[in-house]
């Protein structure tokens, strides 16, 4: 259908439309209008997709000049397919409406390891190595050397798209990373590159959250992008910790001992040049003096990973004098890597700001933050030099030039810790180094800075007013939707306590009493004689998984389980777990029913949906807090507190809930479907943790379902279901979840609408 | 009495039966016994008829061996060969061998037939009336009747069966209970169910069973192991080698990695490929707390154990299942459309729906299902229906054109009642009501039975075969004989009771047609001559 957005066409591939995406587009317009930033929380399974994109389309098309570009992130390969099939969709829809072709250039981007079309490389599953392989045909002075000796192997799909694939556009159109592969497949060309290539001029780029946050590789693939461009952050509920992560470095005893290796081997290679071709390294040296900066020569199939640091923190001067020999460089490298040593032969915890780092290293070694801060850039250079081809054999050092260039250059926002041993085996001694990113907003300030339009949308955003506070910007709207429905499709309730009225909760004074435990096995039990088809459930951590399942065993409620349905149990190792999914699934299917037991933060709560039979329940075992004696949390919340007057608690709750709904989101996608969410711990009925999950649990999570024993528990999901195994037709919808293009501009509704946005 | 033919597998001198002594011959259908000196046997049993075979315990004096029948009676063999016990024993026990092979193939083959057969009795009355009719007053024999009856049903399950194999309990370890004995001791009581589950679910521990049993270990001497092993108990680590199952659970694990190998990766669960990532754990900080090692190795191990338990139970229940993935892109493709499609935005969704195929119908249609039927209709609808009656009411007028004169109508329904012009041959009488209910149970039963005598009949056209133009021929008398036998009693007996309607008119319509399409035939068969 053809919508009037505030003015705006805009083609929507459907017949009919859920009122939430009308509302949604119209705030969406309205940041785009004001080009300012947005948070909009809407359910999942309401076509947050959809109408995002339809919207940014319309409005591309209607001003081409203020928004060129639609940068599309989210989280999972999977992900970023469904949305390029969605606007695979929505291109055919303009297609067929308007009745000609589409000037519209649509992709995918993703690392090498998923386009790669090489016979070989390609045949790699793990993306370093593919990484490496590839570097290894394609770096500038294999290329160089090919050409005086054709023996050394070079990529062909690199070479002809380095001859002829830059001049060749990609036609107009919607490319997944299948078809990009298939198209590099036909012509002959590298897809990586190619789509690297594209990027600059497609209209819709989908990508990974990396490709942006991360500034060892956002500064290679999306410098260039256009200003005017919105973007979008999907399933953003975990932005922050992305931010943190692409900013951070662990160093453990191991990595310092690849290390030394790394040097040595450097050390050797620099004395083979030597004996070879000195001028080599001689011209290095000048490069270095006159202080050439290395990202103007250098060639896009150099760098695997750039600069740590964001760009506006790279020095713009010419690289000191101590470090700009080759030897020099690693003997400092040499001397640094050994007072890292020292510092992990500690027997307590340190936990340090990075200039009482750097004062410490001033005092001991000599080094100052200068040269430390040259570090990634001086390796980056003097591996290029050396003409080395695998990478990934020194990853080790990376890791450590990258650290020596984050701890120099940011004195705030980030701190430093040493931990001797874990705690769980103070034992054993396995010392490692953390350096931690404090602030989220450090990461993503240059995208707010930079484009004009930066959305922040998922399913579960709430409390909206966090985000804007730990990622540090001002949103025009802020906005959350919740799910209209003709019928209660979702049936919330909170659990908190046994049929023998002993509370259940995962605190931690009484998470290992076996009565809660068991309490939480008869839940379970119960729901498996109750629900049909797929349970889902859900704890805290792994750790108290595999303790509650062995207890489990031994009071005989995994065998009542196994009696009413398939056992499934995610383990940390993904391919084993990607088995156990997919049993679960055909157990589902074949109608034998299933319970899968997983952890929130796992996998399997991020990256897996549960619509329909995949899912009729799910069942959160405790509030999932995050380990709360982790010292870089700790420091994170102290940080927070100081910084950004977030108070500990208010995070840790706030952390806790998001997870917790994104676990019992997992199994509602839609409006056809529903689902039973039972929060199984009794402090989720207090104020401060009911009031933090979405709108669009909380309105069905009524005051009734707050405090119910097992048995209460367990009538009210038997008669929801009742209720759900009636007839529901398109009619009952008609009208108050689902509009025709009549109702929705009728004026009533249009009123109606308006009474139901709920601004923060 | 002793058929040539048969051929027989084993004689076994000096064996007593009821005090004499004679020799006993098993043959390839039966066993038989001949008493010293003769030469016909006094005893033949059909292996057919043996329920069971007993032997005595080796505590006893006698070695003895007793059958006991189907009929519930038993026979008892005394093996008496003078060179001693142990001579005895190798005679009891060959004789056992043999019988333990075949007695099961004949036992399965009998009743499986004679259960069907009885089965079908049971639960169609039709057919069992028909089978009373015919078969027992022998107009056609048995033989005959199964022939087309068990070709029906038998088919018609068939078709069926080959999808259906029963699957798994997943609960069938929890459902060995362990019983106290008292002394401290467990006692565990396995049923050929309970077995058949653990060697579908484990074929490692079939195997095992199959390579130790009788050679190593007597079968309960296996299973006490097996119930001692680590593998049946998850929560107790493999600790020493020693253990007869200690190289399952590692069989079991390499058995997963297969799995997790060879599985057809669906793009959308695979969570080894779902992050887009390329930068190692260094760069994880905050690598929740999920990957956090755990500390406690058994709960590990117990936790593969049940995936891998779920997994196997799930496999045993699937068999053969048709791969549904042959190329992957398209696949995918498809997965992801089905993904992110919202069939109700859509105008009309697609209705493939699969249709139900129900053995019990019953069963499916007494489950909940409300009083009355209805069609779910909105309120829209309703307030749209009643509007329209409303406005069919309010414009409704008479039509005049139509209509008949008072004087023609009150004629015309004159004529129509009973006894006027137009309803001569009834009377006020319902069928039904005159006759009563034992003759009409009788024309029931002879209908039902002439149309299967006549469907019989009218299979065999065309004549294509000489085995259908000797069953015509044959079918021919049949119909006559049934006439003769069946018909004209009845025709009498009606005749007796003096109806004025003739009752069999239509049953002797249908034979005549069918004499006449005989006749032609013949007719034409002796021109073609």
């Amino acid at each position: 259908m053809k919508l009037n957005i505030d003015g705006l066409l805009v083609y929507f591939p459907y017949d009919y439309i859920y009122p939430e995406q009308y509302l949604y587009m119209l705030e969406l317009k309205k940041s785009i209008d004001a080009q300012g930033h947005c948070v909009l929380e809407m359910p999942s399974g309401t076509g947050k997709t959809v109408s995002l994109l339809s919207l940014v389309l319309a409005y591309m098309k209607a001003n081409p000049l203020e928004v060129t570009k639609l940068i599309y992130c989210s989280r999972t390969v999977p992900e970023l397919e469904k949305v390029v099939e969605e606007l695979r969709n929505l291109v055919k829809f303009y297609e067929t409406e308007t009745g000609q072709e589409q000037q519209i250039l649509g992709l995918a981007l993703s690392s090498r390891k998923n386009l790669c079309c090489h016979p070989e490389v390609s045949q790699s599953r793990d993306g370093k190595t593919v990484d490496g392989q590839c570097h290894q045909l394609t770096a500038s002075h294999i290329r160089q050397k090919h050409k005086h000796n054709t023996d050394i192997p070079v990529c062909s799909f690199y070479e002809d798209f380095d001859a002829h694939g830059r001049d060749t556009p990609l036609p107009p159109g919607v490319y997944n990373l299948d078809d990009l592969r298939e198209y590099g497949r036909t012509k002959g060309f590298c897809p990586y590159f190619l789509t690297r290539h594209a990027i600059h001029h497609a209209n819709i780029v989908v990508y990974s959250y990396y490709y942006l946050l991360d500034p060892k590789i956002a500064e290679q693939v999306s410098k260039e992008l256009s200003k005017k461009a919105v973007v979008i952050f999907d399933e953003a509920h975990n932005i922050d910790n992305v931010c943190i992560e692409s900013m951070s470095v662990k160093i453990s005893k191991r990595t310092l001992e690849r290390c030394s290796n790394n040097i040595e081997s450097l050390d050797r290679h620099i004395k083979r040049v030597k004996e070879g071709d000195e001028k080599k390294l001689k011209e290095e040296y000048n490069r270095m003096v006159e202080g050439l900066r290395e990202a103007n020569i250098q060639r896009e199939t150099d760098v695997i990973l750039a600069n740590p640091v964001l760009p506006d923190e790279i020095l713009q001067e010419a690289v000191p004098g101590t470090i700009r020999n080759a030897e020099h460089f690693l003997s400092f490298m040499k001397r640094f890597l050994e007072y890292l040593k020292s510092r992990l032969r500690i027997q307590h915890v340190v936990s340090e700001s990075p200039p009482s780092f750097l004062k410490d290293c001033a005092q001991k070694i000599c080094i100052d933050r200068k040269p430390l801060r040259f570090c990634a850039e001086r390796l980056a250079s003097l591996m290029r030099t050396l003409e080395l081809t695998d990478m990934e054999n020194f990853s080790a050092l990376i890791l450590l030039s990258n650290f020596a260039t984050l701890v120099s250059t940011y004195a705030k926002g980030f701190v430093l810790i040493i931990e001797p041993f874990d705690d769980r085996t103070p034992t054993i001694s396995n010392p490692i180094l953390y350096f931690s990113c404090m602030d989220a907003s450090i990461a993503i300030k240059p995208v707010f800075d930079r484009f004009q339009t930066v959305v922040i949308t998922s399913g579960t955003l709430s409390p909206l007013d966090m985000y804007p506070k730990i990622l540090d910007f001002r949103p025009v709207t802020m906005a959350t939707f919740t799910m209209t429905l003709a019928r209660t499709c979702i049936c919330p309730m909170i659990v908190s306590k046994g049929n023998d009225q002993v509370a259940m909760s995962s605190k931690f004074e009484t998470r290992e009493d076996v009565a809660v435990i068991r309490n939480y096995g008869n839940l379970l039990v119960e729901m498996c004689g109750a629900v049909p088809d797929g349970i889902v459930s859900f704890f805290t951590s792994y750790i108290y998984m595999e303790n509650v399942v062995g207890v489990w065993y031994e009071q005989g409620i995994i065998d009542q389980i196994q009696k009413r349905k398939l056992l499934f149990i995610e383990t940390p190792d993904a391919a084993e777990t990607s088995l156990a999914l997919l049993n679960y699934q055909k157990a589902c299917e074949n109608g034998r029913g299933a319970v899968l037991l997983s952890v929130a933060r796992g996998k399997v709560s991020e990256g897996i949906d549960f619509d329909h039979h995949y899912g009729r329940a799910v069942i959160m075992f405790g509030i999932p807090y995050v380990y709360t004696q982790s010292r870089i949390l700790k420091a994170r919340l102290e940080y927070l507190r100081e910084q950004y007057q977030i108070r500990e608690n208010d995070f840790l709750t706030f952390d806790a809930m998001r997870h917790a709904a994104q676990c019992v989101g997992r199994a509602l996608r839609g409006k056809t479907d529903y689902g039973i969410m039972v929060f199984a711990d009794k402090r989720f009925a207090r104020a401060d943790k009911r009031g933090k999950l979405p709108r669009w649990i909380q309105e069905y999570l009524t005051d009734n379902l707050c405090n119910l024993s097992t048995d209460e528990g367990l009538l009210v999901a038997k008669k929801f279901l009742r209720q759900m195994a009636q007839p529901f037709s398109r009619e009952d919808q008609l009208g108050l979840s689902l509009l025709t293009l009549e109702q929705l501009q009728a004026e009533d509704m249009q009123k109606k609408l308006e009474s139901k946005m709920q601004y923060l | 009495m002793s058929r040539s033919s048969e051929e027989v597998l084993l004689i076994v001198n000096h064996v007593r039966q009821k005090k004499t002594d004679g020799t006993m011959y098993l043959m390839g259908e039966r066993l038989a016994w001949m008493p010293g000196g003769k030469d016909t046997f006094t005893i033949s049993h059909l292996y057919a008829d043996i329920k069971s075979q007993k032997i005595s315990p080796d505590t006893k004096d006698k070695v003895q061996l007793q059958l006991v029948f189907n009929d519930g009676g038993a026979n008892t063999f005394h093996f008496n060969n003078p060179e001693g016990r142990p001579a005895m024993i190798k005679d009891r026990d060959s004789v056992k061998e043999i019988l333990q092979q075949l007695l099961p193939k004949f036992k399965r083959k009998i009743s499986s037939e004679l259960e069907e057969k009885n089965k079908i009795l049971q639960e169609n009355p039709e057919i069992f009336q028909l089978y009373k009719d015919l078969v027992v007053s022998q107009v056609i024999s048995a033989e005959e009747f199964w022939s087309t009856i068990s070709n029906k049903l038998a088919s018609s399950s068939k078709v069926s069966t080959p999808n259906q194999t029963v699957g798994v309990s997943p609960a069938f370890l929890a459902d060995i209970k362990p019983q106290s004995d008292g002394c401290n001791g467990l006692k565990y009581n396995l049923t050929a169910d309970i077995i058949e589950s653990i060697f579908k679910t484990y074929p490692m521990v079939r195997k095992k069973h199959a390579e130790s049993v009788p050679h190593q270990l007597t079968e309960s001497e296996f299973w006490t192991r097996f119930f001692q092993s680590h593998y049946f108990h998850r929560d107790r680590m493999n600790v020493g080698n020693k253990d007869l199952f200690s190289d399952c659970a590692k069989n079991d694990e390499e058995e997963m990695k297969e799995e997790m190998s060879k599985q057809v990766k669906n793009p959308m669960m695979d969570l080894t490929t779902i992050s887009d990532n390329s930068l190692g754990e260094e760069y994880r900080v905050i690598s929740e707390g999920g990957a956090r090692k755990s500390a406690n190795q058994i709960n590990v191990s117990m936790i593969k154990r049940f995936n891998h338990h779920s997994t196997m139970v799930l496999k045993a229940s699937v068999k053969s299942l048709p791969s549904t993935s042959t190329d992957e892109p398209p696949h995918k493709k498809r997965i992801i459309q089905e993904m992110i499609q919202f069939e109700d935005l859509e105008e009309e969704s697609k209705k493939d729906s699969v249709s139900l195929r129900l053995d019990k119908m019953e069963r499916y249609l007494h489950g909940p299902t409300p009083v009355t039927a209805c069609r779910y209709t909105s309120s829209q609808t309703v307030l749209h229906a009643s509007q329209t009656v409303n406005n069919d009411i309010n414009t409704w007028s008479l039509d005049f054109n139509n209509i008949l004169t008072g004087n023609s109508a009150v004629g015309v329904l004159g004529e129509l009642s009973p006894g006027g012009a137009l309803m001569q041959g009834t009377s006020h009488q319902q069928l039904h009501q005159m006759i009563p209910k034992d003759i009409q149970q009788e024309i029931r039963q002879q209908y039902s039975a002439l149309c299967e005598l006549l469907r019989h009949f009218w299979n065999c056209f065309p004549v294509s075969s000489k085995f259908l133009e000797e069953k015509v021929v044959k079918m021919r008398s049949t119909l006559e004989r049934f006439q003769l036998a069946k018909l004209n009693p009845l025709k009498d007996k009606l005749n007796e009771n003096h109806y004025n309607i003739n009752l069999m008119g239509h049953l002797e319509d249908m034979l005549s047609a069918a004499y006449t399409k005989f006749d032609t035939w013949q007719m034409k068969k002796k021109t073609k001559r």
